[in-house]
């Protein structure tokens, strides 16, 4: 039951922080972005919406800042059985991950608080290096997710790792995919929320031209990811079908190993008879995208010990998201980029806009649901055929209450968020609530 | 040198500087509390403007401090978070509540109630993390934390470790209201912290008393450490010096370098507390060399955190420059 209150409090801690570090990796080009084109435009409306940004991201990165202390903590608080074997072979990404994360809110404090003390040069600088920054710590820190996929950079005896390599441990297969995907879906899943926000606010509003703006600096950045994802996720799947074939196989619920396996769409697993219901099958697609070959052999789940399957409803369910929210969000990037293309303009019709606005949470359900296929799928195991969870876990026992206290502190924090970040798009909203100005203390 | 004496310092370093700039936040958080008198909105805009820059910045310590750890002495790590799992939990929340608070409270300043509502949650948090923190590192020194069969509260809750937190508490309390009064240029509103500054520095003086005298029977390991080894006496001897120049600093009303001498004797007291305490990282268990890395694993990380510094305190000197020019009152 402990076992179960950890990775409760585990899984909780990285959804609620994901969402929180996707932010500070993308808002800060979207800041930055705007910068560039008040520059470029002489146009204070660029210059406002990037003070927005820079609000929205100081919000955000203080929450996703607390929150990865949390899970750095955490780490120990719940993992002390894996911390204490293979902390010294993961510490590089950590230690790389931390420096990144120091310069992200260097820059950010001189960003945010420099605007009228140094110069135009120094603080568009500023806004580039937490960018980076950003970027540099969830690559570092997926790099250490990598690591637990597919652990290399040691000789394993019975007392633990020997002749560790901390830079071969860093950089194990498949590390290129899983990096760039992440780094994508952070840069999808912000550029999404922010022009559903702005979709809405023109729905209501039709007309604002602040918005409007922010819709142009977005729309380049939601489109462009969500269009390049797909193929990104397809090299990782190529690579996860040939590192971990038991993820694969819960992924699409293929219970028995094929030649020229069918692609299943959506669907509910029968784990009594082991079958797939209900589900879409396209025939020998998933040969095809896994292996680049319609005869290819992909295995099933029967060529692994029960007691190593992942849970496999939660995996095929979770992936069925994510392909299917990822599918939807380059589909509407294609109808807008080929309405941009018409027109010469970006798309503002009022269909557009809702179709914006639905798909809006999309990328932040697709991440979310990615990273519970990455995790799940990896289970029994946190360090995939090397260290079972169940044996990683604290002897410390009552989880139960860390476990509450922090879901019912992340949702009151989630709460207050949304709520400040209403604020936030209100006060461009004229008729809103009030006139809208963030009194700084100084 | 070993590296794992390295990667000790490097440890005790990022630990001394988050409680010179981390501690001098929770500091600032304790001020906010207790602001008082006809300047009280005056004290807390002078804390909120002297944090708001830096204090994601001074939090970063306490990460990179964990992640050595975990990174160079694994085993201690895994061990300190299970014997220490409820007071590193407290503290955990302690720092969500604080951070949040603070930011919550800095962009949603319209209505003073909410406001205040956010100000109150800040400085409890600033005053229940301190002393936690406190707590864990008198715990640590305490010897009592590995073996024997484990509870959740047997091993921290103690005289020793309590005494230790309420020390750190004072001590970084102590270490803001000095900061402060080198922040602003407002004569009567340096008197304030001045005052607060004198008071804090006697409650220290107490509380390090206590915590002399518990260490006895509650911390043998450091009070052999204190009593006997050479190094771990002459800084002390030290502390006690820059704590009496510190204070006649600050009675003869010169800020700057009160702060200085301020700073010093706050890093002198952690770097006085891991001299005692050495070898062990978690007394009677671990020490330095048994929970060490190895040797490769601890080569690689040595030249990341070189890498990170050539990175972050160029960084960190243009954020202090950037706000070290004249404080601006609104």
């Amino acid at each position: 039951m402990d076992l179960l209150y950890a990775r409760a409090q585990m899984g909780l801690s990285l959804a609620f922080h994901i969402l929180f570090a996707a932010a500070g990796i993308a808002l800060p080009l979207l800041m930055v972005l705007s910068d560039l084109k008040a520059w470029r435009t002489r146009d204070a409306d660029y210059t406002a919406l990037s003070v927005k940004l820079a609000k929205g991201t100081a919000i955000l990165f203080a929450v996703g800042a607390v929150s990865g202390t949390v899970l750095s903590f955490e780490l120990g608080l719940l993992w002390p059985g894996f911390m204490g074997t293979w902390g010294e072979v993961i510490g590089l990404p950590f230690a790389l991950e931390g420096t990144a994360f120091f310069t992200e809110a260097v820059f950010l404090g001189i960003y945010l608080y420099g605007r009228d003390r140094i110069s135009p040069g120094l603080h568009l600088f500023s806004g580039v290096m937490v960018a980076l920054s950003g970027a540099a710590s969830a690559f570092f820190v997926t790099l250490v997710n990598t690591f637990m996929n597919d652990p290399v950079g040691f000789t394993l005896t019975a007392t633990g790792p020997v002749d560790v390599d901390p830079v071969a441990a860093m950089f194990s297969p498949g590390w290129v995919h899983q990096t760039t995907h992440t780094l994508v879906a952070c840069y999808q899943a912000s550029a999404f929320a922010m022009v559903g926000i702005h979709a809405l606010v023109l729905l209501r509003h039709p007309g604002l031209t602040f918005h409007r703006k922010a819709l142009s600096v977005a729309l380049p950045l939601a489109c462009l990811s969500a269009l390049v994802q797909p193929l990104v996720g397809h090299q990782s799947a190529e690579h996860v079908a040939r590192a971990q074939p038991v993820k694969l196989a819960a992924a699409e619920a293929l219970f028995e190993t094929q030649r020229g396996a069918p692609l299943s769409v959506g669907g509910l697993p029968d784990m009594e008879t082991g079958t797939l219901r209900y589900a879409l099958e396209l025939p020998r697609g998933l040969s095809l995208l896994a292996f680049s070959d319609p005869n290819a052999e992909v295995k099933g789940l029967e060529e692994f010990p029960r007691d190593e399957w992942p849970p496999v409803t939660k995996v095929h369910l979770a992936f069925q998201v994510m392909v299917g929210a990822g599918g939807a969000m380059a589909l509407l990037a294609l109808v807008t980029l080929a309405l941009r293309w018409r027109q010469g303009a970006w798309p503002e019709g009022r269909r557009m806009l809702g179709a914006w606005l639905v798909c809006g949470p999309l990328g932040a359900v697709a991440m979310e649901a990615g990273w519970l296929v990455t995790e799940w799928g990896r289970q029994p195991w946190i360090l995939r055929g090397v260290m079972r969870t169940a044996d990683a876990v604290t002897p410390v026992g009552a989880l139960a209450v860390p476990f509450w206290t922090f879901t019912l502190v992340y949702l009151f924090l989630g709460v207050m968020v949304v709520f400040l970040l209403v604020r936030q798009v209100a006060g461009t909203v004229p008729h809103g609530r009030e006139p809208h100005e963030v009194a700084h203390a100084h | 040198m070993p590296t794992e004496l390295l990667l000790g310092g490097v440890l005790v370093a990022a630990l001394v500087l988050y409680a010179l700039f981390g501690g001098a936040d929770f500091g600032g958080g304790v001020w906010d509390l207790l602001a008082s008198g006809p300047r009280q909105a005056k004290q807390r805009e002078l804390i909120a403007r002297a944090l708001g820059p830096v204090w994601e910045v001074n939090h970063v310590w306490l990460i990179l401090a964990v992640v050595i750890l975990f990174s160079a002495f694994p085993r201690a790590f895994a061990a300190l978070s299970v014997a220490l799992h409820v007071p590193l939990t407290l503290l955990l929340l302690g720092i969500v509540f604080r951070g949040t608070a603070f930011t919550f409270r800095t962009y949603d300043a319209r209505a003073d109630r909410v406001q205040r509502r956010w100000g109150l949650v800040f400085s409890g948090a600033s005053v229940l993390s301190p002393a936690v923190l406190g707590l864990c590192v008198g715990a640590m020194a305490g010897g009592e934390l590995g073996g024997g069969e484990r509870g959740l509260f047997s091993g921290w809750l103690s005289p020793f470790a309590l005494a230790v937190g309420v020390f750190a508490l004072c001590l970084f309390a102590f270490l803001a209201a000095v900061y402060l009064t080198a922040e602003t240029s407002e004569p009567a509103l340096q008197e304030d912290f001045r005052r607060r500054a004198l008071g804090a520095g006697v409650a220290v003086f107490v509380a390090a008393l206590g915590v002399l005298v518990l260490a006895r029977g509650g911390a043998p390991r450091v009070w052999e450490g204190l009593t006997t080894s050479s190094y771990a006496l002459v800084l002390h001897a030290a502390t006690a010096v820059v704590a009496v120049l510190a204070f006649g600093l600050l009675l003869t009303r010169r800020f700057a370098w009160a702060r200085v001498a301020a700073a010093a004797q706050v890093g002198l007291i952690v770097a006085g507390w891991a001299a005692s305490q050495y070898p062990y990282l978690v007394v009677p268990d671990l020490t330095l060399q048994s929970a060490a890395a190895s040797p490769v694993a601890q080569r690689v990380l040595l030249m990341a955190l070189a890498v990170g510094a050539a990175l972050i305190f160029p960084s960190l000197l243009l954020l202090f420059r950037v706000f070290r020019a004249p404080p601006r009152t609104s």
